[in-house]
Parts: C-alpha cells; structure tokens; sequence
C-alpha cells in the first residue's frame, strides 16, 4: 500500500463526492417542489403555478445536468481507485447500486426528457405524471444509495469469508440499523435546502418588486416547508444520534470532542481537539448536558475516545467541527423557519424588510449544512470504510501517487471551472426571474412542425426551405 | 478454475450474469453510440442553426442513454466482483479521460442553451468531450483484449499499460463507428442542410468502419493465438462463418437504405454492425473477462449476489426498455430547422 496514494485517493473520492451531492440534493428537492407546483397548477388553474414550475423546471434541468455528470465518476472510482474495496464489499454493496440503477436513475433520466421537452408533446396530465415519476425516481436514488452507505456504517446481513463480505440476508442488508435513520436524515434535508432556495429566491423577487405574484406564492411555500421541516429534522437528527451512539460509538465521542468516560459528560460548545495530546484545548463546556443529550439522563455515561485503541479512532478534529457546522445551521433554519411562520400569521411576511434582507443571504447555507453532515458521518467511521470489516487504508487499487495526483488535478480543475460555470448560470437564471409562460401545455394549436401528426404532410423540400430561426 | 469442474448453478449463473452484462453493455453502445457520434459530428456543422437542430435531435434522450454506462460499470462490478477489480484499476487513466469528457459534453446539452449568445465554448465542450469518450471507450476494448498482467488476483502493470498501438486504433475505429451511428441518427431524425450533409458524411464513415473492421478481425488473431485458435479451428470456422456474412449483408443494408432514402434501414443495419462487431469480441475474448488468466467463472460473485441481481433484471428491465420505447415514441419523427423544445 502506498501511503501517499491513499492520502490522494481519499482527497479525490472526498473531493469528488462533495461536488456531487450538492447537485442531488437540490435535484431531490427542487423535482418535488416542480411537481408540486404543477398538481397545483391542474388543481386551481392559476397560472402563475405554471409560471413558477417552468422556472424552476429550467434550474432544476441545469442542476440535474451537473448531478448525472458528477454521479458517473463516483460509480467508477469505487474501482478504478478502491478496487479492494469493490472486491470486499461489491457482493453487497453492488446490487444495492444496482437497483438504484435499474428502479431510480432510469426513472428519472427517461421520464426527464418527457418532463423537460414533453410541454406540447404529451396531455397535460401525462406531463404533470412524468414530473411526478421523475420526483419519485430522485427519491428512489436517495433509498438504495443511502442503503447502501448505511450498510457500509452499520453492516448487517452479511457473513464474512476470506475477507469478503457474502449477502446471508436481504432485508437485513437493505434495512441494516442505521438506514432508516439516514435515509429520513439526508431526505429532510435535501427539501430543507432546496425549500430555503425556493425562500430566499422569493425574498429577493419582493425586495426588487418583481414578479409579487409567484414570489409571494415561493415565500409562503419556502417558510412553510422550513417552519415545518427545520424543527423535524432537529428531532430525526437526535434519533440518529442515539443511533450512531449505539453502533458507533467512537463516531459519536469524536462529535462530542468526548475523551473520557469518568462521569456525567459535559457537552462540549467549543474546543480544539488535539488527538495527540488526547484532550480539547480552549474548551468551553456545560456540565451534564452531553448526558442529558445523549442518554437522555444527567447522570448518564457514554464511551470516551480513550476507551478505544487509537488505531480505531477516526481523526477529532474535523469531525467535532463539522458537526457544529452542522448543528449550527440547523438552529438557524429553525428560527428562519419559525420566524418567518411567526411574521406570516401577523400579516408581515411580505413587508418585513429586515426578514427579506437576511432570507436573500441564507440560500446556500442547507448546502453547508449537507456538506458538514456528510464530513461528520464519512471522517467519522474512520478508519473503517465498512464498519469492522475493511479498514480504508485495506481498500485502495493497486495505483501509483503519480496516477492519482494527476487524475486529482484534472477533476479539481474540470469541475472547478465547469461547476463554478453552472452555478453561475444558476444564479443568472434566478435573477432573471420566471418568464410569462409562452404556451401552456396541451394547448398548443394543431399544425405547429414539432406535433407529430402534422409531419406527414410536410415535406423534406419545404422544411429545408424555412429560414432558421 | 477450470469449469468443466462446475455443475448446475456453479456452471450457469456466471455464464446468464455475463449475458446480462454484455446486453447492458450492448445496449450502451446502441444508445450512447449515435449520441456521441452527432457529437464527433458537431465540428462539421459550422452553423449555429444547424448545431441547434443536431442537439435538439438527441436532447430528450441523451441522459436515459448515458444510463446504461452506469449499469454497465455497475452490473459487472455486482456480477464478478473480481473482474471488476481489475479491470478498473488497469484502465485507469482512459477511464478517467472517459468520464471527465462526459462531464463537459453532458453539461453542454443545458449550458449550451442557457449560455446564449456566447455558447460557443459549450460547443466546444460538446464536440471534444463526444469525441475523446468515444477514444477512450475504443481504447479500453483494445487494453481489455491485449490483457492485463494479474498477480494475485490484482491488476500487477503501470497505469499505461492499455496503450498499445492495437488500443489506439480501436480508439480510432470506435470515433468512426460512432459517428457512423450519429449520421445514420441525423438522416434518420433531421430535416433540411443538417439532413442532406449528414447523408454525405454517412458512406464515407460506413466505409471507413468497414475498414477498421477489416483491420481488428486480421490484428487480432494474428496478435493474440488465443484468438486464432477460437476462429480458424475445425469445426468452429463453419460454426462462425455466419458472422462476417451478416457482418457483409449489414453493410451492404446500411450502404442501399442511405441510397434510397430509407434512413430507416441504414441507421438499424449501422446498429447491428454494432451488435454484430461485439458478438465477434466476445466470442474472441470469452470465456475471459480479464484476459489472460481470469475467466468469468473466477470472477463470478457469490451465487446469491448473482441471484438477486438476475431477479431485478429480470422483473426491470422490462419496465425500463417499456418506458424507454415510451419516450423514443413520444418524440418520435424529424427534428426541423429552427424548432427548439427550449
């Protein structure tokens, strides 16, 4: 094993991963979201829904877009650059990726071209359907991809021979003991920051005094969800703690910068972790209340990094700072959320400047937020990459440092300057606000050259004669 | 392993999973070929108008294409673990290549939109990031057919070793292949200018192709005598003598239906020289799935991973290739000048 390839390789699949999930997570939220709009739309026959559905569809496609091209390298790399890894654990963790495959990312792609460039190519309702099914289908992804990382925390089902992971039972592989609370996890989160995108869009349309109908319907939508989904996810996230404290228990003590277990443990607010010296320097701490958190008890006690070896301790650092990150914003999004449900039922949500002003600023933060839990959860299982079963520095190729550092380089350089492009492209699309619709779906007039049935009279001659335009 | 030591399952499971993988395989190639192919093609449409058009004729489509790359890498890393663990690391850096040019033509289909005026650089993207997947997808074919030194199990060479002037041609060849395929797709669902310069570029492609053929089914067994001795012994040369025959008729099919105005025919008969050229590799390469040493019964999963992979197949892909059809039909007919679904 060669040290400085594995340093390279964990930065590339780190590096690539985080690029990812971005994408997804607002792909999960805003098809939803799409969707939504458009039963809307068919239910009340307000046109602004529509309005506000095509606007969103056209970010969504952008986003969708960066999120298939950033998903393929991941499917690769598991071999390309974790061949042991795929040799150890791809009796699992495969099929699980094959599913998501075969039930989600089919889904998704083939009913996104209905969804994209179906408008005046399908009934209404069929259009509105493929919106839906494409919704289901990032949802569907999220369910296998999440099983299948969940296993890798928590395996279950599975017995090991010659080093190899061997499926003994599906359920128990699909639902191991941590999915359920991942998957509800990262899907409230993905609408969360998505609902906070669709919040702050809508702020920023009502500060300029532009489009007040569809930003009015936005904020409204965007506070609802956050007021709703913010305090859910501080509840889903402390079941997941418990969890996590259950099956791995030097993840949670490494959040908690907790080093020893002779007491009540306090909760840590702030401190530096120093793995060598084995205690938080600057640290600021209440007393009794990690127990309070954790065991729910003030005089309850959980393990301590000390009570496991320091090979299996994953590094303090960066996972005791990006689960305050983490948390942080979290409490943010609640009062976000909350303050703005407070403001709506006195009647000021869409006069209250001050509100507006600091809703425009909060669009990427549930992005961070997604990022820092990710660290959390992923630094955290160090040195495992499957729980207990195969030890990262165990799962990399046969590949030299020279190899990995370039193929580095050129992704942090391809995805750089591609995705720093897209958001940028995002962004403009967002300033430039929703357009009146030009045609509504199913109405268009027979005859236009893109309904099939009028090709028929049409020939070659006469199409090539028309001026483009 | 030697598999004349394996019964029932031992012996069938590996051999239906490798079906399977190759039909997904298979089914990329059908699907992405000729998405990538108007891509090579892109350079030789100087007009906006017209790129317009090329772009818009696989725009619905392109990424339920790309899809069957992800079950592709997928099902053979779910089928034969092994294989796959070799395999990826020994064609690293084209891989690599591969996905990095997929990332820039991927995102040309919507920035390219978006970006107007000034897409002229997504053209770009969308142009070289067709042709250099495309490269490196031939060149992989070549590596995995020249063979890998294993030790132990693991791929044992340097991160270069695919590159031999056999990959490089089949780099080549599949640039022609696919391009093939997009000139075929364009005739077939253009109108107007992109339509007649496609029929233009089509024979010469076609013949060009042939030509690669030609070379690959002399290189290799001359090359490789695992190869010559699968095709020129007794009685296999009668029982495979059918390949180029159907090999010629498909061309000779392809060649008529851009003559006589039957797109139709061409753009099918282009496929299945497709589906034709890869029946003929596999029947080289088989039983190996990383050739020299290991067989797809060495790198077959355990029968149960095998097992739950088969039902899935079995229960989706008729699901997927149904709504597949749905949306192929759904914009079924000619793209024309200056109609966008933008």
């Amino acid at each position: 094993m060669d040290p400085q390839a594995l340093l390279l390789s964990r930065i590339q699949f780190g590096f690539t991963i985080s690029a990812h999930i971005i994408f997804p997570a607002f792909s999960i939220g805003s098809s939803a979201f799409v969707a939504t709009l458009l039963v809307l739309w068919r239910r009340t026959g307000r046109d602004h829904y529509l309005r506000i559905a095509r606007f969103w569809t056209k970010i969504f496609a952008v986003s969708f877009a960066m999120g298939v091209v950033s998903g393929i390298p991941l499917s690769y790399e598991l071999g390309t650059n974790w061949s042991r890894y795929s040799l150890a654990t791809g009796n699992v963790v495969g099929p699980l990726i094959g599913y998501e495959v075969l039930t989600a990312f089919f889904l998704e792609s083939t009913f996104l071209g209905v969804m994209l460039f179906g408008w005046t190519r399908v009934p209404p309702w069929l259009h509105v359907t493929s919106a839906i099914l494409v919704a289901i289908g990032t949802m569907i992804s999220a369910f296998w991809i999440l099983s299948a990382n969940s296993w890798m925390q928590t395996p279950a089902g599975h017995i090991v021979q010659n080093g190899l992971a061997i499926p003994v039972d599906w359920f128990h592989v699909v639902f191991n003991p941590s999915f359920p609370y991942r998957f509800t996890h990262m899907l409230t989160a993905a609408y969360l920051t998505t609902s906070v995108v669709v919040l702050a869009a809508g702020a920023r349309y009502l500060l300029e005094g532009k489009f007040q109908d569809e930003a009015r319907t936005m904020l409204r939508m965007g506070v609802g969800m956050v007021a709703i989904l913010g305090p859910a996810q501080l509840f889903f996230g402390d079941q997941h703690g418990l969890n996590t404290l259950e099956y791995q228990p030097a993840k949670v003590a490494a959040m908690e910068g907790h080093w020893e277990n002779n007491g009540p443990a306090a909760l840590v607010l702030f401190g530096i972790p120093d793995d060598d010296r084995e205690l938080n320097q600057a640290e600021i701490a209440i007393p009794r209340l990690g127990s309070v958190i954790l065991r729910h008890d003030p005089n309850g006690r959980y393990a301590g990094l000390k009570d496991f070896p320091k090979a299996d301790r994953p590094p303090v650092l960066p996972v005791f700072f990006a689960f305050r990150i983490m948390v942080g914003i979290g409490v943010l999004l609640i009062l976000l959320g909350l303050t703005g449900a407070f403001l709506w039922s006195r009647g000021k949500l869409f006069t209250t400047r001050w509100y507006l002003q600091a809703a425009t600023y909060s669009w990427p933060i549930g992005f961070v937020a997604i990022l820092a839990g990710w660290v959390t959860t992923e630094v955290g299982r160090q040195p495992y990459v499957a729980y207990g079963i195969l030890r990262t520095e165990h799962a990399l190729s046969p590949v030299g440092a020279g190899t990995v550092a370039t193929s580095l380089t050129a992704f942090v350089l391809v995805y750089t300057v591609v995705f720093s492009i897209g958001i940028y492209y995002i962004r403009r699309l967002v300033l430039g606000g929703p357009k009146p619709a030009v045609v509504s779906p199913g109405a268009l007039p027979q005859g236009l050259p893109n309904r099939p049935l009028s090709l028929g009279a049409q020939s070659h001659e006469s199409a090539s004669g028309q001026a483009p335009t | 392993m030697n598999p004349v030591h394996l019964s029932g399952s031992a012996y069938w499971l590996p051999v239906v999973a490798t079906g399977v993988v190759g039909l997904a395989v298979a089914m990329y190639v059908i699907l992405d070929g000729f998405d990538l192919g108007i891509g090579i093609l892109f350079p030789f449409y100087p007009r906006e108008a017209d790129r317009d058009q090329v772009m818009n004729s696989v725009a619905p489509f392109w990424d339920g294409n790309e899809t069957w790359l992800v079950l592709g890498g997928v099902w053979l890393l779910v089928a034969f673990p092994l294989a796959y663990s070799i395999l990826t690391p020994a064609l690293y850096v084209p891989i690599i290549a591969m996905l990095l040019a997929l990332v820039f033509r991927g995102v040309a289909f919507e920035f390219r939109w978006v970006a107007k005026p000034h897409h002229r650089k997504w053209d770009i993207a969308f142009a070289a990031g067709s042709t250099v997947a495309a490269f490196a997808q031939g060149a992989m074919v070549g590596g995995i057919l020249n063979g890998f030194r294993i030790e132990a199990g693991q791929f044992a060479g340097g991160p270069l070793d695919w590159l031999t002037p056999f990959s490089l041609m089949c780099g080549v060849g599949l640039i022609v292949g696919y391009a093939l395929l997009g000139a075929c797709w364009l005739v077939m669902k253009t109108s107007g200018d992109v339509e007649k310069s496609a029929r233009r570029y089509a024979r010469p492609l076609l013949l060009a192709l042939l030509a690669f053929i030609v070379l690959i089914s002399i290189w290799t067994p001359l090359r490789f005598e695992r190869v010559a001795a699968r095709w020129f012994s007794w009685p296999n040369m009668l029982y495979l003598s059918p390949v180029p025959l159907i090999t010629a008729a498909l061309a000779i099919a392809c060649w008529r239906g851009l003559g006589e105005r039957r797109p139709t025919i061409a753009f099918y008969s282009a496929v299945g020289l497709f589906i034709i050229s890869f029946i003929g590799l596999a029947i080289s390469t088989l039983p190996y799935l990383a050739p020299p040493s290991v067989t797809l019964w060495d790198a077959a999963a355990s029968p149960q991973s095998q097992t739950f992979m088969l039902v899935g197949t079995t229960v989706l892909v008729p699901f997927v290739l149904g709504y597949t059809v749905f949306v192929y039909y759904t914009f079924r007919g000619k793209v024309h000048p200056g109609e966008g679904y933008h």
